[in-house]
């Protein structure tokens, strides 16, 4: 099984040690040709604008726009949950616009704001997963054939719709491996 | 219970810049430049490093007008600099709800013995260093992320590269050595026991390090990136430039696509005349920024 990590900018190193930790294959993607022979992608963490910039800039959005309408994995962390979303807050268009949900960009305020804590995710058992938001965004809606996955004060910070995966928060950052083994059950059904 | 300021939350932000270019910038108008050219954060400030040189005079904190203003103007993070020593400048952009604090020694400094104690703070800090001593020392005062100093404002890439080269060759040597030598080092060095040892054992810092002081062109960017800079500074650099956009947009695709030499070729076609730069040696003791830090 082999996953591509975004690596046009963000954490994506961390990324690839915890599936490769896990037994995947792991390669960076940073042009459109880094695509081929993948089961699943992952937009890491990192500032949204420039990530949405980047992809344009190299012709990697249409690419990814196709692999996720035919159902191929994705996982979005933080900002990669906003590169995935179709409608932005405050933006006048979205990046990649697969995945049915509105979200709210630093809507937990800013860097000082920025906190961790232990989550209640039930996909992945009863044990609180270790959650750490930097600037992070929210969904303040989702659509039809969204799952949430979790919610923290009420707003959903882990959603899913089909085999789109988003988390408002940085699994990469921390050693617990469970929802990067959730993404890898997600691929090896794909 | 939700925890704010804690090591992972403070040095996460950092990790999370990473490949990517922070900008100096001095006007609303310069942050949208730099946010719409792809920087992954401004540093907002009254003077580019190069200014501060040719004014001369007393170098402090940028008027939280100029900062604020800024804040108002872009959506990626927002970072401000304060004298070395200087609590109440830190205190008073944290206040602010800056993004990042930069205790810099492109400003004069406060203090001429300590650094500021930063593990007190919620907002996270970069700070320079030219050797692995002195990143050690800053990082054990809570500095979530470190910069290689190089020479501000010079337009001049040979300091960045030894202070990167010296990091760099020291770690390699520190995670050679037994245990057993690692007391010595740490006394030879300047450099805390405990995070000494995490350097051994890791063969690497344990916060994010950034290039700094002297980055004019996309190939200098790659540069830094290639002697394995995690992203880069950019100060006078691109609003010194003859044209600011083509330059900032340049150098953050060299600093993503920085092994991409053919590219990097592209990037680099009339770009017009960078900025205009010093020769270290017209430079007194004196005058050069790089010493300031203890």
């Amino acid at each position: 099984m082999k996953i591509g990590v975004l690596a046009l900018q963000g954490a994506f190193r961390e990324h690839r040690k915890l599936f490769e930790d896990l037994g995947a294959e792991t390669t960076l993607v940073k042009l459109p040709e880094h695509l081929e022979g993948l089961n699943g992608l992952v937009i890491p963490g990192g500032e949204s604008t420039t990530i949405g910039k980047l992809l344009r800039e190299y012709n990697l959005l249409q690419p990814v726009q196709s692999l996720g309408q035919e159902g191929f994995p994705i996982l979005g962390t933080c900002a990669g949950m906003i590169v995935l979303a179709k409608q932005i807050l405050g933006a006048p268009e979205p990046h990649l616009g697969l995945m049915d949900i509105t979200v709210d960009r630093n809507s937990f305020g800013r860097q000082r704001e920025s906190f961790e804590t232990d989550l209640d995710i039930p996909v992945i058992g009863s044990e609180l997963f270790p959650a750490v938001f930097i600037r992070a965004p929210h969904v303040q809606k989702v659509g039809e054939g969204v799952t949430v996955l979790a919610r923290y004060n009420d707003r959903v910070v882990a959603a899913r719709e089909d085999n789109l995966v988003a988390f408002s928060f940085h699994p990469e950052l921390t050693g617990d491996h469970r929802l990067h083994r959730y993404f890898l059950d997600i691929v090896e059904q794909a | 219970m939700a925890k704010t300021g804690t090591d992972i939350v403070k040095r996460g932000m950092a990790e999370m810049q990473k490949g990517g270019v922070i900008m100096d910038v001095v006007t609303p108008e310069q942050a949208k430049i730099a946010e719409a050219a792809g920087a992954v954060a401004v540093m907002a400030l009254e003077r580019v490093p190069s200014d501060i040189r040719a004014a001369g005079g007393v170098a402090r904190m940028a008027d939280p007008t100029i900062v604020e203003e800024v804040m108002k103007a872009v959506s990626i993070p927002v970072m401000a600099k304060c004298r070395i020593g200087h609590i109440v400048e830190a205190r008073v952009l944290e206040s602010m709800g800056v993004d990042y604090i930069d205790e810099s020694e492109v400003l004069t400094p406060a203090d001429d013995k300590f650094h500021i104690n930063k593990k007190s703070f919620t907002v996270p800090f970069v700070c320079g260093c030219r050797d692995l001593g002195e990143a050690l020392r800053r990082i054990a005062e809570g500095a979530s992320m470190i910069r290689t100093k190089g020479e501000p404002g010079t337009g001049n890439i040979i300091e960045a590269v030894k202070h990167q080269r010296m990091v760099a060759a020291q770690i390699r040597r520190v995670q050679g050595m037994s245990e057993d030598e690692l007391v010595a080092e740490s006394k030879a060095i300047g450099a805390p026991y405990e995070l000494l040892l995490e350097v051994h054992n890791k063969g690497a810092l344990p916060v994010v390090n950034f290039a700094a002081g002297g980055i004019a062109t996309p190939a200098d960017a790659a540069l830094m990136m290639e002697l394995g800079s995690d992203g880069v500074f950019v100060g006078s650099g691109i609003f010194k430039s003859e044209s600011p956009e083509k330059f900032a947009r340049a150098i953050v695709q060299a600093t993503t696509h920085y092994q991409d030499y053919a590219l990097i070729a592209e990037l680099s076609k009339g770009l017009g005349t960078p900025m205009k730069g010093i020769e270290l040696s017209t430079l007194a003791e004196n005058e050069r920024m790089a010493t300031r830090g203890w």
